[in-house]
């Protein structure tokens, strides 16, 4: 009984700095400028208004910033899905010459983190005159060294399954794309989960890339526009910033919320674990 | 490839008149057509790029004057003279090792504690996992507003009767505050993979410990850590490689300042390449950076044959 108190203690203390900011980020962006800086500080606003939010929209074009986000961070996910369960499959079940090789190519993406390429890339960009277009954000992460976890994380997944299921298909008569398709990628909805979750989730977080390649503000992503709330000294205007941040937040913090067995039990549950 | 050959002919083709699409060739086509849009993306998108870094880094880049030269080794002797190199590798050193432990430890103690059998453990872990969906910017927004000088930090320590630093502005709390925002942002990843690896601890091998007298810290050392190790070691490599890449926190609380006391790699080759446009010296560092991440790679892979105790 007293382990059991004890426990729920340090559960409660280690909460804070997890929980605390999400919090101050929300309450914070109803609170008027004059609330802000209050002392002591206020775990609620006083006088809630929705000022910040009205200038969140007034000072940038930040719906289409928002839809920019979204499409990107969607467009990315199905189409890493697309790429990274074809090879994940083909590595994994299909016996092909040169299949090693080319595995081991495939696996160099893991050890080059995208910021080592930026400068190239942005070159190689540039040359095709695709700079200040979302091309860049899509493709790259749909196929380059972001997609290559995911490739990983579907070869796990679809080694482990029984191959009396392939040559079951097989009897009914299905081809390599029909096994694939009508058997093995149904089978696999906790990977394709996961790596769903985790390419949405960076693309949403990309941050270098669209400072590198975006200048105009209606091409925005949203953790850049976040950053533009200044005012005339460059100061950041908190409100407004912290209102910005939330609206930000809200949309994937629900789904995580109402679907959060899925997220926490489909991340760990692709291979990764040892 | 060998291995394809020395494959007996498969029992069930035609004796007569083996026809041309066997199985093995169709198998063959399929596969390079399913891999390849991924070897192609791999190819243009990271090939190709990565030994642009190694072109670019003999050159010198004149944006302005539209100019492309051929420089030797002038990148690299500059590397060499570079006052900043040693300040931005300490930092970046600083910032992964201190992430790395602090992570690790964290994540394992909050496992620990959840894989307890308790009511209500479900939620907690939703708790601490929560941030990861957060958007990065927007966690680091807020966090550099609770950390300002008259921030929420601050006037939480003063209950304490603690006057706090102005966390932003100076050296040794600049470090500790970027560590610690991206601590509590990704935490819960690991948390949620030691949680997984935990509950793959069978039952009877704590039950066995028990009997022998095992104390609890000797049952979490003996049995706990070497049967998660495999996982240890895979968080480590993940932890340590994501540590290397941190961008936007620096680039929205700090800037790389006071001084140079955050200025890790990735941000130091933003800076000398989009903002002082001395592209053939950020592709410099970028060898720098893409040859810490390879060493330490090969090094923990190496370690896994002396450290991880079992590998299924």
């Amino acid at each position: 009984m007293r382990l059991r108190l004890l426990i729920y203690g340090l559960l409660l203390v280690c909460c804070v700095p997890f929980v605390f900011p999400i919090w101050w980020m929300a309450t914070t962006s109803l609170k008027p400028v004059s609330e802000i800086f209050a002392f002591p500080p206020s775990l609620l606003p006083a006088s809630p208004t929705l000022d910040a939010y009205r200038q969140v929209f007034a000072l940038q074009p930040f719906g289409r910033q928002y839809v920019n986000s979204l499409y990107i961070a969607l467009v990315v996910t199905i189409g890493t899905l697309a790429v990274s369960s074809l090879a994940g499959y083909a590595f994994a079940r299909v016996r092909f010459r040169g299949s090693g090789a080319v595995f081991l190519i495939v696996l160099t993406g893991l050890l080059v983190p995208n910021e080592v390429t930026i400068i190239p890339l942005y070159k190689m960009f540039d040359a095709f005159g695709l700079v200040d277009t979302h091309w860049p954000l899509i493709l790259i992460p749909m196929l380059g060294a972001p997609s290559v976890l995911a490739t990983f994380i579907m070869r796990q997944f679809f080694i482990t399954l029984p191959s009396e299921l392939e040559e079951a298909g097989r009897v009914d008569g299905l081809g390599r794309f029909g096994l694939f398709w009508r058997v093995c990628l149904p089978l696999a909805r906790p990977a394709i989960g996961a790596v769903a979750i985790f390419t949405f989730l960076h693309s949403w977080n990309l941050y270098l890339e669209p400072i590198v390649f975006l200048s105009s503000k209606q091409k925005f992503t949203i953790p850049q526009a976040l950053t533009q709330y200044v005012d005339a000294y460059g100061g950041p205007m908190w409100n407004t910033q912290l209102a910005a941040a939330t609206l930000s937040a809200l949309p994937v913090l629900i789904i995580f919320i109402l679907a959060q067995r899925q997220f926490v039990e489909g991340l760990a549950q692709t291979g990764l674990k040892g | 490839m060998t291995l394809l050959l020395e494959k007996p002919a498969r029992s069930d083709s035609p004796a007569a008149r083996a026809p041309y699409w066997t199985m093995r060739r169709r198998d063959t086509l399929a596969g390079w057509l399913m891999v390849a849009p991924q070897l192609a993306g791999i190819v243009t998108f990271v090939l190709v790029p990565l030994g642009l870094v190694v072109w670019y880094s003999v050159h010198e880049w004149n944006v302005l004057a539209g100019t492309f030269e051929f420089v030797g080794g002038d990148n690299y002797q500059a590397l060499a003279n570079d006052q900043q190199l040693g300040p931005v590798l300490r930092a970046t050193g600083l910032f992964s090792v201190g992430l790395v432990v602090l992570n690790l430890s964290l994540a394992l103690f909050l496992a620990v504690l959840l894989n307890q059998k308790l009511r209500g453990t479900v939620v907690f872990r939703t708790l601490f996992f929560s941030p990861v969906v957060v958007t990065l910017v927007a966690w680091t927004i807020v966090w550099g507003f609770l950390l300002q000088d008259n921030g929420g930090v601050n006037a939480f320590l003063h209950v304490f009767g603690i006057n706090g630093p102005n966390w932003l502005r100076s050296g040794g709390a600049a470090m500790v505050s970027v560590i610690v925002v991206q601590l509590f942002k990704n935490v819960g990843l690991n948390m949620v993979l030691f949680l997984a690896a935990l509950q793959g601890v069978p039952a009877e091998l704590y039950e066995a410990a028990r009997i022998d007298g095992a104390s609890a810290w000797a049952r979490f050392r003996r049995v706990t850590v070497p049967l998660i190790s495999p996982t240890i070691l895979l968080t480590m490599i993940l932890t340590i490689v994501g540590s290397l890449q941190v961008f936007a926190q620096i680039a929205v609380l700090t800037q790389g300042g006071p001084g140079t006391s955050t200025t890790v790699l990735v941000y130091y080759l933003y800076q000398q390449a989009f903002q002082f446009h001395h592209f053939g010296y950020g592709a410099t560092l970028s060898l720098v950076l893409f040859l810490i991440v390879l060493v330490l790679t090969v090094v923990q892979w190496q370690m896994r044959k002396r450290w991880v105790f079992h590998e299924n």
